[in-house]
């Protein structure tokens, strides 16, 4: 063409980065991945079926929810990212029609009812997981021994369970909450491979390491100073888990570095209250979403100070 | 002597692909154009009224308008010829459209009698400002801002620091990169006029690390002529948008420019190396504002770096590289991050023009955002921009106030790394000019 033709316009700026939203959550996913290996590793069967009915189901429900509400659906990882948090922060015995229901509300209600994508308030997948508890609370505290893919479940107590005795020393004890060799949900007894996929997230400059680091620093020096066992607080429960991949989420966590330092420290004080003096065994999941619910105040209230904010000598314009 | 300077605000602005093709060709002067398109407003200010009239036969150099403004800068013919028309471009740094005079060359041309300053060192300041004005000089970074009223600053505003700038942080651009290389001699006695009418206390040359070459060629410049210890030379981490006057204030001293203010409020000011050099042509040579370098890359054939008169239409600068590329439908004025798609390539190169890139479009999809923080973290001026976007999509207008909309610049790091691909900065620049309005409503 020789300067003929018609010419496009587009507003700027005329290059774009090309990290786009679905890139961001494949990523996820594909960090994802470590913990939910240790899960089947350690669960089996039973791991991998969960966490196929909590995918499947979540992203069709985020399929039937767009069609039903005239909007076009985007593959964009998000509710594939969902479904696995969901599987991964579930109890392995847990029955796969409930498995489904929770998958349902944390898209259907949790997601998609406050817009979708970018405008829900709570984490989806804490928001299932919450609603699973309440409604079906025996089920939601029944945990096995790692059975990896053995026939034999064992009933067993998780090391944050007031019943749960450890025959050992510290240092084994220790070991096998880093390696996941412990009671728990799916994807939450393996602190070392969370470990690895949330490094490679902060590594890739997916997710900050603010929330991160607050919110795991807060619960071991909170911990030690009421007397607990700091290394025991950090490794046990689903605080790894939360803090590098749900306490992150960006659309449910302030958007200011400062307001993401608040958050950690906020949801790491709330954890330690809740397992040491609350009526609950965990309270990752409930203080990541009660902080959730703060966000949007943390959002108002703390701001990054504009370049050039200064008190305008007397006299001038 | 180099000082080496990092970057203060580090973890601001963006690293983009450089993509300057055109850094090896020198500067070609093409065929002049068979007709030159001159709006009577190139800067920003007051519009000039033309000095002439359909039919009238005019030389090169010949101011064909000007206005009694104190903000305005005159115009000139830029080819000998004949007005043979007036018609309406749209004005690129302020957006509106304005009249413009369009002079068909006569194939002669001849200049008008430039009137060189006989003894330029005796020049007093008043005599240099008026030189300046009339030899229509405005900031050619981009902005356009009329370059004798940045150098006049108000009675009892102190400038310490002079800052020429040659960091051309845009991708693609490399016009000011060659000129440090062609005409280095020329923009240090712009610099040496600039300095005498500022008296500084210090004067820097900013150049980014990616023009090592330009660095090197300036300091030895510079030791040549024995200037060593009035102009020192500054290597900048290339990184976008530092060469933005704010930014480069604030990671060569450490001060920030007050919201609304000038850098002038901090005891600095800004000029760009073309029109250093533009301001000695008009000084030693009494020669108006009439050419500049322009790179004409992207999509042709042959991306150059051209010496063009001003008001040449795009159209004979892109053929003069070879054409567009078959795929590629839109010709961007200035860099890919500021620059703006013209509708059409009877646009002419006006004063402010440093590039013309030609590029593919793209597909804006834009989604909703995830509050991610990425245009938080880039952000030169520290600002909000998604907060902003948002106000501005839903009118709250006087909420994008409140977040300080004014100090935004446009640079276009938050739209560049945004993933869910919102033009933030068109969001806001419409609340902007809506503001604008309803301060003139008021």
């Amino acid at each position: 063409m020789t300067s003929e033709g018609k010419l496009l316009a587009s507003p700027g700026p005329h290059l774009w980065r090309g990290f786009s939203t679905s890139k961001i959550m494949y990523i996820v996913v594909i960090a994802l991945l470590f913990p939910t290996g240790a899960g089947i590793y350690f669960f089996g069967y039973r791991a991998l079926s969960v966490i196929a009915v909590s995918v499947v189901v979540a992203v069709l429900t985020e399929y039937a929810v767009k069609k039903l509400r005239k909007k076009a659906f985007v593959m964009d990882w998000s509710a594939v990212v969902t479904g696995l948090l969901l599987a991964l922060i579930l109890p392995p015995t847990i029955p796969l029609w409930m498995v489904a229901v929770g998958a349902i509300f944390s898209i259907a209600i949790v997601k998609e009812a406050f817009g979708g994508l970018g405008h829900n308030i709570f984490n989806p997948a804490l928001g299932g997981r919450a609603f699973l508890a309440a409604c079906f609370a025996g089920v939601m505290t029944t945990w096995v021994a790692p059975m990896g893919f053995g026939p034999d479940a064992v009933t067993t107590a998780t090391p944050l369970n007031s019943n749960f005795v450890w025959e050992g020393d510290k240092l084994s004890l220790y070991q096998n909450l880093f390696f996941g060799n412990t009671g728990g949900s799916i994807g939450e007894t393996s602190a070392s491979l969370i470990l690895v996929g949330g490094i490679l997230l902060l590594v890739l400059g997916i997710i900050n390491w603010r929330i991160p680091v607050f919110y795991i620093g807060t619960v071991a020096l909170f911990a030690f100073i009421i007397g607990e066992d700091a290394i025991f607080y950090v490794l046990s429960g689903g605080l790894m888990l939360g803090a590098f991949f749900m306490a992150t989420d960006y659309v449910t966590s302030p958007i200011t570095g400062r307001g993401r330092i608040i958050f950690g420290i906020g949801a790491g004080i709330l954890t330690v209250v809740i397992r040491r003096f609350g009526g609950l065994p965990e309270g990752v999941c409930y203080s990541i979403l009660f902080m959730n619910a703060i966000t949007p105040l943390i959002d108002r209230y703390v701001k990054v100070r504009p370049y050039g904010l200064v008190k305008k000598v007397e006299g001038e314009g | 002597m180099r000082i080496k300077f990092g970057i203060k605000n580090s973890s601001r602005g963006v690293k983009l692909a450089e993509s300057k093709f055109t850094a090896e060709s020198p500067i070609e002067s093409p065929l002049l154009p068979e007709k030159v398109i001159i709006p009577l407003q190139q800067n920003i200010g007051a519009p000039c009224e033309a000095v002439v009239k359909r039919g009238d036969k005019v030389l090169i150099g010949q101011k064909i308008g000007d206005s009694e403004r104190f903000v305005s800068a005159p115009v000139h013919a830029t080819v000998s010829g004949e007005i043979s028309a007036t018609t309406m471009v749209v004005n690129p740094p302020t957006g509106q459209l304005v009249t413009a005079l369009v002079i068909t060359s006569d194939g002669e041309d001849t200049w008008t009698k430039l009137e060189a300053a006989e003894k330029p060192d005796t020049l007093s300041t008043k005599e240099i400002l008026e030189r300046i004005r009339e030899a229509g000089i405005v900031g050619m970074g981009g902005a356009t801002f009329p370059t004798h009223v940045k150098l006049a600053p108000p009675e009892g505003k102190k400038i310490d620091t002079l800052i020429l700038n040659g960091c051309e942080c845009e991708p693609y651009i490399t016009s000011d990169h060659r000129l440090m290389l062609e005409y280095g001699a020329t923009i240090l006695s712009g610099l040496n006029i600039i300095k005498k009418v500022l008296s500084p206390d210090t004067v820097y040359i900013a150049i980014e690390d990616n023009k090592e070459d330009a660095i090197d060629h300036m300091e030895k410049l510079i030791a040549v002529a024995g200037l060593q210890d009035s102009f020192k030379v500054i290597s900048l981490k290339s990184k976008y948008p530092m060469g933005a006057e704010k930014t480069l204030i604030y990671n060569i001293l450490g001060r920030e420019v007050p919201i609304g203010g000038l850098p002038l409020d901090v005891g600095v000011v800004v000029h760009n190396v073309s029109t250093a050099k533009a301001i000695c042509e008009a000084i030693f040579e009494g020669k108006p504002f009439v050419d500049r370098v322009v790179t004409v890359t992207g999509a042709v054939k042959t991306p150059k770096n051209l010496l063009v008169r001003l008001g040449t239409p795009l159209r004979d600068l892109i053929d003069y590289c070879g054409g567009m590329d078959g795929e590629a439908s839109e010709v961007i004025l200035g860099g890919p991050m500021m620059g703006i798609s013209q509708p059409d390539l009877d646009s002419p190169v006006t004063k402010g023009t440093n590039c013309v890139l030609v590029k593919e479009s793209r597909l804006i999809k834009e989604q909703d955002c995830i509050s991610c923080g990425r245009c938080v973290d880039v952000c030169p001026m520290s600002l909000m921009p998604t907060t902003l976007a948002k106000y501005a999509k839903a009118g709250r207008y006087d909420d994008c106030k409140e977040a300080y909309i004014d100090d935004c610049f446009e640079c276009g790091a938050c739209a560049y790394t945004c993933p869910a691909n919102i033009p933030i900065v068109q969001y806001i620049k419409v609340a902007k000019s809506e503001l604008i309005k309803r301060r003139v409503n008021r």
